[in-house]
């Protein structure tokens, strides 16, 4: 009896792990970030370089940060939902212009439409490394207090604005 | 045909092309530091390269950053900790042992352990089953005739 029973135990152990296995995103990496106050930045405005933006002007509003650059081919999938997103007015939407060519970018939201409260700019990437940024387009949740709540990496769809942000952004808001 | 084979030359030799651009560190010790660091940070572009061998934009940015975190007199921990404060464990090659990373520490011990239980268990049985088959003279009388009987047939 235990002669069968034995391969089946290891059989079952290892489905099991296999079935889990498949279910994970290797390339989406948890970020250390969730919990913790937002990196110190400061940097230029895309529409008016000579003015900075950092994260003490945000303080006591729920906001994003969307990672986007012209370059990126997933940005252009996801602008679309985002600028719609954007009509709602639902939160401040900053853009993070990630080692981009200002020109480009400004090209781009012009003809594709902005769906970005202000986009500031990050040309050497020091602010995305700050942010632990690696894939283009990322988007992070950040409460009130300015601590970051949430991070999506990718491209974000329409059921993902539905289901996850607007959650998330009704729940913020709702903290003091 | 022959641009055909002149394309795969070309193509098996590449990689020596695009040997990654590497920093210039002021002295030699700090050299090797900045080349050991390098090859212990994963590029999170490209998984399963470190950043000293990935081409990746995100992998150069990280070695630029390295190197001058330690012209700035930095250390290598303290490098290690800015890569992991900002990109979790995963940006290490080796990743530290602590409570969540114990099963992945220990699974080869085990799975030796385990191997190794497995071995002695088949030894001994193989071991008892061959003690088993030792028979006495009458039994030994008995197979014989009963083989012989079986020539008959």
């Amino acid at each position: 009896m235990l002669k069968y029973l034995i391969p089946l135990a290891i059989f079952t152990v290892l489905a099991v792990f296999l079935g889990l296995g498949l279910k994970l995103k290797p390339s989406e990496i948890p970020s250390p970030l969730i919990g913790k106050p937002v990196p110190v930045f400061s940097a230029p405005k895309l529409d008016n370089p000579t003015q900075n933006l950092s994260a003490a002007d945000l303080k006591g509003q729920v906001w994003l940060l969307n990672v986007w650059a012209s370059w990126c081919v997933s940005c252009r999938e996801e602008h679309e939902v985002l600028t719609q997103f954007a009509q709602q007015k639902a939160v401040t939407i900053i853009g993070l212009n990630y080692k981009d060519d200002p020109a480009a970018a400004k090209n781009w939201l012009q003809s594709l439409g902005n769906p970005y409260d202000i986009s500031i700019m990050d040309q050497d990437g020091r602010i995305g490394i700050d942010w632990g940024v690696y894939g283009v387009p990322e988007t992070f949740v950040v409460d009130k207090q300015g601590i970051v709540r949430y991070k999506h990496t990718g491209p974000v769809n329409a059921e993902q604005i539905q289901t996850i942000f607007l959650p998330w952004i009704a729940k913020l808001k709702a903290e003091a | 045909m022959l641009k055909l084979l002149l394309l795969a030359v070309l193509l098996v030799l590449s990689p020596l092309a695009a040997a990654v651009d590497a920093h210039q560190m002021a002295t030699p010790e700090l050299q090797n530091t900045y080349e050991s660091i390098n090859a212990e940070l994963r590029c999170l572009v490209c998984q399963n390269q470190t950043i000293a061998d990935s081409n990746a934009e995100l992998a150069r940015d990280l070695r630029r950053q390295v190197g001058e975190m330690l012209t700035q007199g930095k250390s290598k921990q303290d490098i290690i900790n800015f890569m992991t404060q900002r990109y979790g464990d995963f940006v290490l090659y080796k990743p530290p042992f602590k409570g969540k990373t114990t099963l992945l520490w220990l699974a080869p011990g085990l799975f030796l352990l385990s191997g190794v239980v497995t071995v002695f268990f088949v030894v001994r049985r193989r071991k008892t089953a061959a003690t088993r088959v030792s028979i006495n003279t009458e039994q030994q009388k008995k197979v014989s005739r009963l083989l012989d009987e079986g020539d008959g047939v």
